[in-house]
C-alpha cells in the first residue's frame, strides 16, 4: 500500500516538473517571438540619433509617437494601403465566388467524370508558379494589362485549386436529402446553392476569404512583376522600394512597416476562430 | 469531352447532369487552360528560342539549356543555394515547428495566447517584418551582434558573410512558422487519448507515446507539410530578395550567397529581359519539382492511414 502512494506521490512531482520545463520553455520562445515586433514597434518611437546609438536603449526615452504620423507622408503610405486593400478585396470577392460555384459542381451535382476532372485540376496546386510566370507576363502584356491591377486580380475570377478542395470537402458532409427535397420542389441548382448551401458554407466561406485576404496582402512578387507606376504600387511595394530609392530613414521605415501590418494583425483578432478552423481544415488535407 | 463519346449509352438525365456539373465548373477549366496549361506549353516552346520582347522570338534548340547545365555559374550557384534551403532549413523547420506544437499539446494554460504569438508573424506583410529582421541583422548596429559583444563573443556579418547569410535566413524563416505549428497542433489534438492512455498502461514512457504513437497518427499531416513546404521552398524569393536588395535592384547578397532559384529566375525574365532564358530555367525547376515530388510519394511508406480516413 504505502508503496503504491509512495508511486503516486513521484508521478505528481515528476508530472510538476514536466508541466514547470514545458512551461519555461514556451515562455522563453514566446518572448523570443514577440521580441522582434517588439524591437520594430520601438525602433519606431526613436530619434534618428537613438536609432544608431550603442548599446541601444532597449526602450526610447522620449518616445517619438509623430515618427507614425511622419512615416505617412514619408511614403504615401495611405495610397499605398488603398491599392492593397483594393486588389486584395477583388481577389477575395474573385476567389469567394469562382471557388463556390466550382465547388459546387464538384460535389453537389453527380455528373459522370466528376472525380477524376477533380483530381486533374487539383493537381495544380503542386505547379510551382514560376513555370507560368514568363509566358501569362508575356499574356498580359499584349492585353495592354502590366502596369494595371487586372494581371494581379482577373486570375482569381477562375477559382483556386487549394480552396475548392476545401469548399468542396465541407459541401460533401451535407447530406443529399437536402438537395434532393428541394429539386423534387422544383428548385433550380443555382436556387439550390443560394438558399440553401451558401448559407450553411459560411463559415467554410469565411476561411476561404480571410486566407486569400492574408495571401494578397502579404504578397510582394506579383506587384514587383506587375505594377510599374509608382502610384499603383502596393504598400509591400511601397516600404521596399522606397527604402532602396532614398536610402533608409530606419526609425520611418519601421513605422511605416509597423502600421502596414495592422490590419491583417486587427483580422486575425477579431475572426481568431475562423482562422484556427481555417488552419486544422488545411492539415486535414493530409 | 472523350467520355461523352466514348459512352453514348449516357441517359437522358446524366447528360443533364454533365452540361450543368460542366457550366458550374467552367471557370475552373477555362482557369485551367488559359492560366496552367496553355502557359505551360507556351514556357516550353520559349524555352528553345532566344527571346527579348523587343524582337521576336528566335528558335535556338536546346542551345539555353547547354549554356544553363555547362556554364552559368551563377545558375548554379541559384541551384545549390535552393538545395540548402530544401534540404537543410526546411528539416530544421519542420523539426522546430513540431517540437513547438508537441510543446503547446502538453495541455498549457492560456494556450489561445501563446498560439496568437506564434501564429501573428506568419501572416503580417513579408517585406514589412523582413524590415525589421534587417535591422536585429544589421552587422553595425544590430540587437543581435550587440546581444554577442554582450556575452563577449565577436561581431558577425549576419547578411554579409557568404558564410552566414543561409543560416542567417534559416533562423529568420523558423519565425515565420507559426502556421505549420498550428496545423500540427490542430492535428496532434485530434490523436485519440485513450490510445495513449491505454500505451501509458503498457508502460510506455513519454518519448516511446511520441514516437510510436502520436506521430504515426499525425503522419499523414506531416507529409502533407513536407510535400507543400518542399514545393514552396524551391520557390523561395521574398524573403531572401528583401533582405539583400541593393540600391541598383540587384540582390542575392555577397558573392551570390544569397541567389536563389526564383530570384535568378526573375533577374533573367524581368532585369535582362531574357525570356527564353528564363523559361528554359523555369521548365528545369518544374522538373526539378516533379521529380522532387515523385520521390516524396514513392518513399512515402512511413505514412500511416488509419481506417477511418
Amino acid at each position: 500500500m504505502t508503496a503504491s502512494i509512495h508511486w503516486r506521490e513521484n508521478r505528481i512531482v515528476q508530472d510538476r516538473i514536466k508541466r514547470a520545463i514545458a512551461y519555461t520553455i514556451v515562455i522563453i520562445m514566446a518572448v523570443a517571438y514577440i521580441f522582434p515586433l517588439y524591437w520594430l514597434i520601438v525602433t519606431a518611437l526613436k530619434t534618428d540619433l537613438e536609432i544608431f546609438q550603442q548599446p541601444p536603449p532597449i526602450f526610447p526615452p522620449n518616445p517619438q509617437w509623430q515618427n507614425f504620423g511622419e512615416s505617412t507622408t514619408y511614403i504615401p503610405f495611405w495610397r499605398y494601403m488603398w491599392n492593397t486593400i483594393v486588389i486584395s478585396g477583388l481577389t477575395v470577392l474573385g476567389t469567394v465566388l469562382s471557388c463556390t460555384f466550382i465547388a459546387y459542381g464538384f460535389a453537389r451535382i453527380r455528373w459522370p467524370g466528376r472525380n477524376i476532372i477533380f483530381l486533374i485540376y487539383l493537381s495544380t496546386i503542386m505547379l510551382p508558379s514560376q513555370v507560368t510566370l514568363i509566358p501569362l507576363y508575356l499574356i498580359f502584356r499584349d492585353l495592354g494589362w502590366v502596369g494595371t491591377f487586372l494581371p494581379l486580380v482577373v486570375p482569381h475570377f477562375f477559382g483556386n485549386a487549394l480552396y475548392v478542395f476545401l469548399l468542396r470537402q465541407f459541401l460533401l458532409t451535407i447530406p443529399l436529402e437536402l438537395s434532393d427535397a428541394a429539386k423534387i420542389d422544383g428548385a433550380s441548382e443555382l436556387g439550390i446553392l443560394w438558399h440553401i448551401m451558401i448559407p450553411l458554407m459560411r463559415p467554410a466561406l469565411a476561411v476561404v476569404a480571410l486566407f486569400t485576404f492574408v495571401q494578397t496582402y502579404r504578397d510582394f512578387l506579383g506587384p514587383l512583376i506587375y505594377l510599374q507606376n509608382q502610384q499603383d504600387w502596393t504598400i509591400s511595394l511601397g516600404l521596399k522600394l522606397f527604402q532602396n530609392m532614398y536610402g533608409a530613414q530606419w526609425q520611418l521605415m519601421m513605422a511605416a512597416s509597423t502600421l502596414a501590418m495592422l490590419p491583417t494583425i486587427a483580422l486575425f483578432f477579431f475572426t481568431q476562430k475562423t482562422f484556427v478552423r481555417g488552419i486544422a481544415l488545411t492539415g486535414l488535407k493530409g | 469531352m472523350s467520355i461523352t463519346f466514348r459512352r453514348p449509352k449516357l441517359t437522358k438525365q446524366q447528360r443533364r447532369a454533365l452540361m450543368i456539373g460542366l457550366l458550374f465548373i467552367s471557370p475552373a477549366i477555362i482557369g485551367f487552360f488559359v492560366f496552367n496549361i496553355g502557359p505551360i506549353v507556351q514556357s516550353l516552346q520559349y524555352s528553345f528560342t532566344r527571346y527579348n520582347i523587343l524582337q521576336p522570338p528566335r528558335w535556338v534548340g536546346l542551345n539555353n539549356y547547354k549554356f544553363l547545365i555547362e556554364s552559368d555559374r551563377v545558375f548554379r550557384i541559384g541551384i545549390s543555394n535552393t538545395l540548402y534551403m530544401v534540404l537543410i532549413g526546411l528539416p530544421i523547420h519542420l523539426v522546430f515547428n513540431m517540437l513547438m506544437a508537441l510543446l503547446l499539446n502538453t495541455k498549457i494554460r492560456g494556450l489561445s495566447i501563446y498560439r496568437s504569438i506564434f501564429y501573428i508573424p506568419s501572416i503580417t506583410p513579408v517585406v514589412a517584418s523582413t524590415i525589421v529582421w534587417l535591422w536585429i541583422f544589421n552587422g553595425q548596429f544590430g540587437i543581435l551582434n550587440e546581444f554577442l559583444k554582450f556575452l563577449g563573443f565577436p561581431a558577425v556579418g549576419w547578411l554579409t558573410d557568404p558564410k552566414w547569410v543561409k543560416p542567417s535566413l534559416i533562423f529568420m524563416g523558423a519565425w515565420f512558422g507559426g502556421n505549420t505549428i498550428l496545423i500540427y497542433l490542430a492535428s496532434l489534438q485530434d490523436v485519440p487519448y485513450d490510445l495513449l492512455e491505454s500505451a501509458e498502461l503498457d508502460g510506455a514512457n513519454a518519448l516511446q507515446k511520441t514516437f510510436r504513437i502520436t506521430l504515426p497518427m499525425i503522419s499523414p499531416v506531416i507529409f502533407y507539410t513536407i510535400i507543400v513546404n518542399v514545393i514552396g521552398y524551391f520557390q523561395y524569393f521574398t524573403e531572401a530578395w528583401v533582405m539583400t536588395a541593393n540600391r541598383d535592384g540587384s540582390a542575392g547578397g555577397v558573392a551570390n550567397s544569397a541567389m536563389f532559384y526564383s530570384m535568378y529566375l526573375y533577374q533573367t525574365a524581368f532585369q535582362q529581359f531574357k525570356m527564353g532564358y528564363a523559361s528554359a530555367q523555369a521548365w528545369i525547376l518544374f522538373m526539378i519539382v516533379l521529380i522532387a515530388t515523385v520521390i516524396l510519394f514513392k518513399t512515402a511508406g512511413w505514412v500511416y492511414y488509419h481506417a477511418e480516413d
